[in-house]
C-alpha cells in the first residue's frame, strides 16, 4: 500500500539508506506497524537495494519481528529462569486457555496476541505477565478474567 | 553548558555543579527501575510532584528519578536524602504521609522501613543486610543518578578516569593497567580484557572498532540492562578509554531490542556527551577522536555471541562463525573489533581511577573485581546483588539473600545461564569466582543465579534449558541442531512418563558429540544443564524413568492431585475454582477429585485455605480410592 511505501521510504530515510542498517531499518518497521507488511518489505528491497529473499532471511530469523498482522492488545507471559521456577508454565496455561490461542498466535477477531518473553527485570514479581505495558504479578484465573476483560 | 575543551576544563565543570548543590537540600529519590515501574513507579513519582507542590516544597525539595537500587523484591524504593532514609514498598497512597512527617515534620515513617527477623527497624539503606554484605563499585551510584542527566555522573567524580587517561596516560599505558588489574570479562568466557584489547590494538588495519555487548541473552538475568538504563556514562566511559588504547575511533552499542529504556537513555547520555566534547572529535582537547552508534538486536541468543553479533551489527543474519579467525583481528567488516560485555566496560573507569593494584586487591588469586549477580527465583531477597568475587554461595543467598522463603529447603543454585549448570546444597560454601564455578560443572557466566528449593523438578530444570537452546541454536552446524534437539525428545520421554532405560545411556552419550563438534559455544554447552543435573541430582533422573515419579511434583503427566478426605472441611472453594468441574463435594460433604476429567491444572492446590492444607500431590503412587460420594466431614 501506498501508505507502507511512504512510511518505508521515511524510515530509510532516516538511516541515509545505508544497506547495514536492515535490521534497524525492519525493527523502525515493525514498531509503527507491530508487524512487517509485504509491501513494506518490497519497498525496503528496492531502496536498499538487497533481495527480498535476504529480507526474509532477517526477517524470519529474529523473534522481533512478525509476518502477520498482530492484534491489537500484545499479551507476554515471561518464561524466564526465575518466572519458571515459579510456575510460569502453570500461568501460561491459564492464560492460554483463557485467550484460546496459543503462544505465537492472535486471536481471529484480532483481539490479543500471546507470546512468551524472556526475563523482563522484574523477577521479584514473577511469574508475570504483560498485558499493553501494564504488568501482572502471578495472576489468578479470576484476576486474568477481569484483565482480559478490560480489552476491547 | 558549553564544549569542554581539557581536563582543567572538566573539573571547573564539576565544581560549579557541586556549588550549585546543596547537600543539605532534601532529595527524594525514586527507583524508577524496570522492577519498581513494575510495581507503579511512576504513579508514586507523581505522587510525589503533585504533594510536594501542594505543600509549597517545591523550590525546596529535589526529586530524582534513578534507575534499579537493587532491592527490586521492596519496590517501590524511595530513599530521602541527605539522611539517606530508606522507604519500601511504597504505594501512592503513603506520598502525603511521607511528605508531612519526613519532609516537613523531619521525622521518620516507621512502617515503610526495612524490618528485620527480630522485628528490628532499619532506617538507612546502606544498613539494610540486604546491602551491607554487598561491594556496589560499580552499581552502588545507580541509586545517587538520574540517568538521563549527565551532570549527576559529573557530580560523582564521572568521566574523572576519561580525563585522566587522555591527558596523563598513553594508550600503552592504559592497556598495560587493564592487563595489570587483570580483568576478566564478564560477559561469560572470562577472558582478560587487557589481552583481547592488545590483540585488536596490534592487528593490521586502521580502522578498528569497540563494541559494547548489551545482548543480555541469558533469559534469567538483567544486571546488564538496569546498569545501562540506570548508568548509561559508566559504561561509555568506558568504552571511549579502552577506544583511546586500543586505537579505535568507531563504536558500536549492541542493545537488543527488548530493552527500550536502556537505548532510550543511551541516546540522551550519547547526546550529552558529545554536547559537552566527551564524544566526538577531539575529546577534551586531547585530539582523540572517537564515536559511537547504537545497534538494535532484534531478538536472538545466538546474536549475543562475538562473531554473530558483529555480522548482526553489518545488518546481516547474526549466525556465528568458525572461531579459528577471531574476531579481534577481523571482525565488523573483516576489521579488528574488541568487543566487551557491558559489567566489563563499567569497570574500566574505576580501573584507571584507583589503579591497577587497588582492583587486583579486591577478589580472588585468579578473579579480581567485583561481580553483580542477578539473585532470582527461590529467594527471599530477590534482586541485583554486587559482591567481590570470591564471596561463598552461603553468603550470597543466605546473609545478601535472606534465604529460602516459605520455610522451604534449598535445593540447587543455577548460574551461568544456559551455558551454565546447577550446584547442590554440598557446594554452599564454595567461594564464587571464575575457576571455581567451572571446577563444579558450571560456569560464572553473565551473572545470572537463581535458587532452586524443593518444589523445583531438576529433570525439568534441564529440559527448560535444553528447550530454550532447541528454539535458539541456529541451525547453521549439524551436531547442535540436531543433537539439541534429541536431548530434548529424551527429556520430554522422561518428564512425560514415556522414558526407556536406555535414555539415561543417551543423555551420557549426546553430550559428547555436541562438546566435540558444534561450531560455537552455544552448542558447546548446551550439554552443561543436563551433564550438571545428571551429575548431582541423578536420582531424581531414576525416579522419573524407573518409578514414573517425579519427587518435586512438578511433571504433570506424572502426578496426581488428591484430597485428603480427613482434613478436607468442605468449603467447597476447590469446587467452584475448578476450571473443567473435576470435583465432586458439596455442603458438609468430603470433596473428591474425579482424575479422569482432571487437567492438573493446580487451581486447587492453591486454593485450599492453607490452614487446611487439604489438597496434596501424589507421585510415583497409587491414587487412594476416593471415598465414596456423599460422605460426610467428621467435625469433631
Ligand atoms: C550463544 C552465546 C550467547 C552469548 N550472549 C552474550 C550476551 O548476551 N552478552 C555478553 O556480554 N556476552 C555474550 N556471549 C559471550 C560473547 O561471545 C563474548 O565472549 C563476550 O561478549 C565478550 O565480552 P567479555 O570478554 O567482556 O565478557 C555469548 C556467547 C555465546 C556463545
Ligand atoms: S553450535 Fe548451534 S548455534 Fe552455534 S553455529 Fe552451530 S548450530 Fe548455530
Ligand atoms: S488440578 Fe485443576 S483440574 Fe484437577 S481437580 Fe484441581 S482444580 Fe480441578
Ligand atoms: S524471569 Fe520473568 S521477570 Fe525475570
Ligand atoms: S527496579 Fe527498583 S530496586 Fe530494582
Amino acid at each position: 500500500m501506498v501508505q507502507d511505501v511512504a512510511q518505508t521510504d521515511e524510515i530509510i530515510d532516516k538511516y541515509k539508506g545505508d544497506k547495514s542498517s536492515l535490521i534497524q531499518v525492519l525493527l523502525d518497521i515493525q514498531h509503527e506497524n507491530r508487524w512487517l507488511p509485504r509491501d513494506a518489505l518490497m519497498r525496503a528491497s528496492q531502496r536498499l537495494g538487497i533481495p527480498l529473499s535476504q529480507i526474509y532471511h532477517v526477517a524470519t530469523f529474529y523473534k522481533a519481528f512478525s509476518l502477520m498482522p498482530r492484534g491489537r492488545h500484545s499479551v507476554s507471559v515471561c518464561l524466564g529462569t526465575a518466572c519458571q521456577v515459579r510456575g510460569a508454565p502453570r500461568l501460561l496455561d491459564k492464560v492460554t486457555e483463557k485467550l484460546e490461542i496459543e503462544p505465537g498466535e492472535t486471536s481471529e477477531d484480532m483481539r490479543f496476541s500471546l507470546e512468551t518473553v524472556n526475563c523482563l527485570g522484574c523477577c521479584a514479581l514473577g511469574p508475570v505477565m504483560v498485558v499493553d505495558g501494564e504488568y501482572h504479578s502471578s495472576p489468578s484465573r479470576k484476576e486474568l478474567d477481569v484483565i482480559a476483560d478490560a480489552c476491547e | 553548558m558549553g564544549r569542554l575543551n581539557s581536563a582543567a576544563e572538566l573539573e571547573k565543570l564539576r565544581e560549579e555543579i557541586l556549588t550549585k548543590r546543596d547537600p543539605n537540600k532534601p532529595c527524594v529519590t525514586i527507583c524508577s527501575g524496570t522492577g519498581c515501574h513494575a510495581y507503579g513507579s511512576e504513579k508514586v513519582a507523581e505522587a510525589f510532584v503533585e504533594n510536594i507542590k501542594s505543600n509549597g516544597l517545591q523550590d525546596k525539595v529535589d526529586i530524582r528519578r534513578t534507575g534499579c537500587h537493587g532491592f527490586c523484591e521492596k519496590g517501590t524504593l524511595v530513599v530521602i536524602f541527605p539522611e539517606e532514609i530508606c522507604y519500601l514498598r511504597v504505594r501512592p497512597d503513603d506520598i502525603p504521609e511521607i511528605v508531612s512527617t519526613t519532609l516537613i515534620e523531619k521525622k521518620v515513617v516507621d512502617r515503610l522501613l526495612y524490618e528485620d527477623d527480630d522485628g528490628q527497624k532499619i532506617t538507612h539503606e546502606s544498613e539494610i543486610p540486604f546491602y551491607k554484605h554487598q561491594s556496589r563499585m560499580i552499581f552502588g551510584n545507580n541509586r545517587l543518578i538520574d540517568p538521563t542527566n549527565i551532570e549527576d555522573y559529573i557530580a560523582l567524580g564521572g568521566y574523572a578516569a576519561l580525563s585522566k587517561a587522555l591527558s596523563e596516560m598513553t594508550p600503552e599505558g592504559v592497556m598495560e593497567e587493564v592487563k595489570e588489574a587483570n580483568l576478566r570479562g564478564r560477559g561469560g568466557g572470562g577472558f582478560p580484557a587487557g589481552v583481547k584489547w592488545e590483540t585488536t590494538r596490534d592487528a593490521p588495519g586502521e580502522r578498528k572498532y569497540v563494541i559494547v555487548n548489551a545482548d543480555e541473552g541469558d533469559p534469567g538475568a538483567y544486571m546488564d540492562r538496569s546498569l545501562l538504563e540506570g548508568n548509561p556514562h559508566s559504561v561509555l566511559e568506558g568504552l571511549i578509554i579502552g577506544a583511546y588504547a586500543i586505537g579505535s575511533h568507531e563504536g558500536y552499542i549492541y542493545v537488543r531490542q527488548e530493552y527500550p529504556l536502556a537505548v532510550e537513555n543511551l541516546n540522551i547520555a550519547l547526546k550529552q556527551a558529545r554536547e559537552l566534547g566527551l564524544l566526538g572529535s577531539d575529546i577534551l582537547g586531547s585530539g582523540f577522536n572517537f564515536d559511537v552508534k547504537i545497534h538494535r538486536g532484534a531478538g536472538a541468543f545466538v546474536s549475543g555471541e562475538s562473531s554473530a553479533l558483529m555480522t548482526a551489527i553489518e545488518g546481516r543474519v547474526g549466525e556465528p562463525r568458525p572461531k579459528y579467525i577471531r574476531t579481534a583481528v577481523s571482525g565488523v567488516w573483516d576489521r579488528p573489533s574488541n568487543l566487551n560485555n557491558v559489567e566489563t566496560w563499567a569497570n574500566v573507569p574505576l580501573i584507571i581511577n584507583n589503579g591497577a593494584r587497588w582492583f587486583a586487591d579486591i577478589g580472588t588469586e585468579g578473579s579480581k573485581g567485583t561481580k553483580i549477580f542477578s539473585l532470582v527465583g527461590k529467594v527471599k531477597n530477590t534482586g541485583l546483588v554486587e559482591v567481590p568475587m570470591g564471596m561463598t554461595l552461603r553468603e550470597v543467598i543466605y546473609d545478601i539473600g535472606g534465604g529460602i522463603p516459605g520455610g522451604k529447603k534449598f535445593k540447587a543454585v543455577q548460574t551461568g545461564g544456559p551455558s551454565g549448570g546447577v550446584i547442590p546444597e554440598k557446594f554452599l560454601d564454595l567461594p564464587v569466582d571464575f575457576d571455581e564455578l567451572t571446577k563444579v560443572g558450571s560456569m560464572m557466566g553473565s551473572g545470572g543465579m537463581i535458587v532452586m528449593d524443593e518444589d523445583t523438578c531438576m529433570v525439568d530444570v534441564a529440559r527448560y534449558f535444553i528447550n530454550f537452546l532447541a528454539g535458539e541454536s541456529c541451525g547453521k552446524c549439524v551436531p547442535c541442531r540436531e543433537g539439541i534437539h534429541q536431548m530434548l525428545k529424551v527429556l520430554n520421554r522422561i518428564c512425560e512418563g514415556e522414558s526407556g532405560d536406555e535414555d539415561l545411556e543417551l543423555l551420557d552419550e549426546i553430550p559428547e558429540v555436541l562438546g566435540d563438534a558444534a561450531l560455537c559455544a552455544l552448542g558447546q554447552t548446551a550439554c552443561n544443564p543436563v551433564l550438571s543435573t545428571l551429575r548431582y541430582f541423578r536420582d531424581e533422573y531414576e525416579a522419573h524413568i524407573m518409578k514414573r515419579q517425579c519427587p518435586a511434583g512438578v511433571c504433570k503427566a506424572l502426578i496426581n492431585y488428591y484430597i485428603e478426605p480427613e482434613k478436607c472441611q468442605a468449603c467447597m472453594i476447590c469446587l467452584r475454582n475448578c476450571p473443567v468441574g473435576a470435583i465432586d463435594g458439596g455442603k458438609n460433604l468430603i470433596h473428591t477429585i474425579d482424575q479422569e476429567k482432571c487437567t492438573k491444572c493446580g487451581t486447587c492446590l492453591e486454593v485450599c485455605p492453607t490452614r487446611f492444607g487439604a489438597v496434596i500431590v501424589l507421585s510415583g503412587v497409587e491414587v487412594p480410592e476416593p471415598v465414596p460420594q456423599g460422605t460426610e466431614v467428621a467435625r469433631g
